[in-house]
């Protein structure tokens, strides 16, 4: 399926990924081109095939409901962009 | 001193040869002499590397060496290590200084490796030809107008131009194995949870493994036994012993059983390839091994496959990047959804903007059925091929990449043409197995890497694999010309 320059501005939107007006047009092109390559995938008759999720079949692994951790917060936020009284900083949300 | 194996030099200092202060400043003399022609470092960590020296060599005196305690070390720049600049290749991390150790960092200090800087690599380890870091190319040290392959394209020069004899990588879709071919050197994926994600910066998280870049295999199984093991803070982890990978290096090879897959050697593949990899096989003939053509039927979807699985868990898994808790932040936002576009726009580049966006597509709602879940759907067929054949076989062999070394620039503006670079090294990752490039011989002077693909948990039998063909060829000794 072939992507136009509307639908990679929509895809960038949920994506929270400004591109460049200008770059959109290769984009396109490119995503439309992996598409493509992909589209491969649907010429195979998968019919009852379950999903591979995890090369092992392996599922996760449950542990003890305890704290392990311990609060490194300072650490963390030392390499934060901004950061005041142990909370990140973000421009104003709400008027 | 650079010439020696990893073997050699740990025999080295443990006999008081030298001491690993002198051979980290060795290494470090030559990353300065010389990494400037081939920009493998991003980091270079001189006064931490001659500090861990010279603890390790005080643990030498002591008597408590192990095989690694001493042995400087190159560590991919996506390996989280505390305190210093972790940034996986990407302008995004530009400013980050991880603020804790993988496990990876951690084992490989615990066991006295000397961490003399981080490698430079693609961004986010999205690519095949290190071109796509935000700090420029690798070149390869046999010709530097060429691509060292990638994404762990810094450790795998940097080991092949004896800037270190050991260097970590990791591999997504073959970003250990076609670098180690395209550069000459050992390289192996282990099986999928063997060695743990924690602090590895992710990408998709399915696919993705650590492993060594080495000179030998015999080097590989060292660093392997270190960096291999159960870690409790990787949910996807393997409870498993470690196997002494050293021990059943010599075991002989008769009656091996290598599975050729007819389609590993059909169209694409470059005849100069295909011939030193015939002459590879030959000498497994010679060593007692029983080759056999098989067929993996499925193998012509496992790129197909590959590039929705792993875009779709990269647009997940790089959604953290959001300019508000570490990384790259857009100067003077307007609002919030500015923030984060700007930051994320800004701060990632071409590919890995490529990639997030054919994720988001194939993960949003109406499509998810269509490319996500039938590629997981394609993926479990990849697999079943190979159980199937390792009922046969023992081992799977064929080319690493369908050609040597290619030209910076000469992939870069077509990605599907690109991403065919890793046609014969995807499909183990969509299966979860564990594989190898070794050194197999020269095309146009450019090194040729024999792939091995095993069944699970069989790291030890493929080195030991490795290792008997290393010791009757000697491809894996070659220095590039200018780096003898």
């Amino acid at each position: 399926m072939a992507l136009d320059a509307n639908a990679v501005a929509k895809i960038a939107h949920l994506a929270r990924l400004g591109i460049n007006p200008e770059d959109v047009p290769e984009y396109a092109r490119n995503l439309s081109a992996i598409l493509a390559f992909v589209e491969q995938l649907n010429a195979v008759d998968t019919t009852g095939v379950i999903p591979l999720a995890h090369p092992l079949d392996a599922t996760q692994r449950l542990r003890p409901d305890a704290v392990t951790e311990t609060n490194d917060r300072d650490n963390f936020q030392s390499v934060a962009p901004q950061t005041e009284d142990g909370l990140y900083l973000v421009p104003q949300v709400i008027e | 001193m650079y010439r020696k194996s990893l073997a050699e030099l740990a025999a080295d200092l443990q006999a008081g040869v030298c001491s690993s202060a002198e051979l980290t400043q060795a290494c470090l003399d030559r990353i300065a002499a010389l990494d400037g022609r081939l920009n493998a470092f991003i980091t270079v960590t001189a006064d931490a590397a001659l500090q861990a020296a010279r603890a390790a060599d005080a643990r030498i005196r002591a008597g408590q060496a192990g095989p690694l305690t001493g042995i400087p070390f190159a560590h991919k720049d996506i390996f989280c290590t505390r305190g210093v600049k972790t940034s996986c290749g990407s302008r995004m991390l530009d400013n980050f200084p991880a603020p804790y150790d993988a496990t990876v960092t951690r084992k490989l200090a615990e066991a006295g490796a000397v961490m003399v800087g981080k490698t430079n690599m693609d961004e986010f380890a999205m690519g095949s030809s290190n071109e796509t870091s935000f700090y420029g190319p690798v070149k390869n040290p046999w010709d530097e107008t060429r691509v060292p392959g990638g994404s762990s394209g810094g450790s795998a020069a940097a080991v092949a131009a004896r800037l270190v004899p050991v260097s970590t990588g990791t591999d997504t879709g073959g970003s250990i194995r076609q670098p180690a071919a395209l550069c000459g050197i050992t390289g192996l994926k282990p099986t999928y949870g063997r060695v743990s994600r924690y602090g590895m910066i992710a990408f998709a998280s399915s696919l993705d493994q650590g492993g060594p870049f080495t000179r030998s295999a015999q080097d590989a199984a060292i660093v392997l036994g270190a960096m291999a093991g159960f870690d409790e803070r990787d949910s996807t982890s393997v409870q498993r012993e470690v196997e002494d990978y050293r021990a059943t290096l010599d075991a002989p090879l008769d009656g091996l059983k290598i599975g050729l897959p007819k389609e590993y050697f059909g169209d694409g593949l470059d005849a100069g390839v295909g011939a030193a990899i015939e002459a590879a096989l030959e000498q497994y003939r010679k060593l007692g091994a029983q080759l056999v053509e098989i067929s993996l039927p499925n193998t012509h979807l496992a790129v197909p496959a590959y590039y929705v699985v792993a875009p779709a868990e990269c647009s997940s898994n790089l959604s953290r990047f959001d300019g508000v808790r570490f990384g790259y932040r857009a100067s003077s936002p307007k609002d919030l959804t500015d923030l984060y576009q700007r930051s994320r726009g800004e701060g990632f580049g071409a590919e890995v903007k490529r990639r997030i966006l054919i994720g988001t597509y194939a993960l949003s709602a109406g499509y998810y059925d269509a490319y996500y879940l039938k590629a997981q759907q394609v993926r479990r067929l990849i697999r079943d091929d190979f159980l199937r054949a390792f009922e046969q076989v023992d081992v799977i062999m064929g080319p690493t990449a369908p050609t040597t070394a290619f030209r910076l620039g000469e992939k870069a503006d077509d990605p599907v043409s690109m991403y065919l670079s890793d046609i014969y090294t995807i499909a183990a990752n969509l299966a979860g197995l564990p594989a190898m490039s070794i050194p197999a011989g020269f095309v146009n002077e450019l090194p040729v890497g024999l792939h091995v693909i095993g069944n699970y948990f069989s790291e030890g039998r493929l080195l030991n694999v490795g290792h008997r063909y290393q010791q009757v060829t000697d491809w894996h000794t070659r220095c590039p010309a200018g780096y003898e």
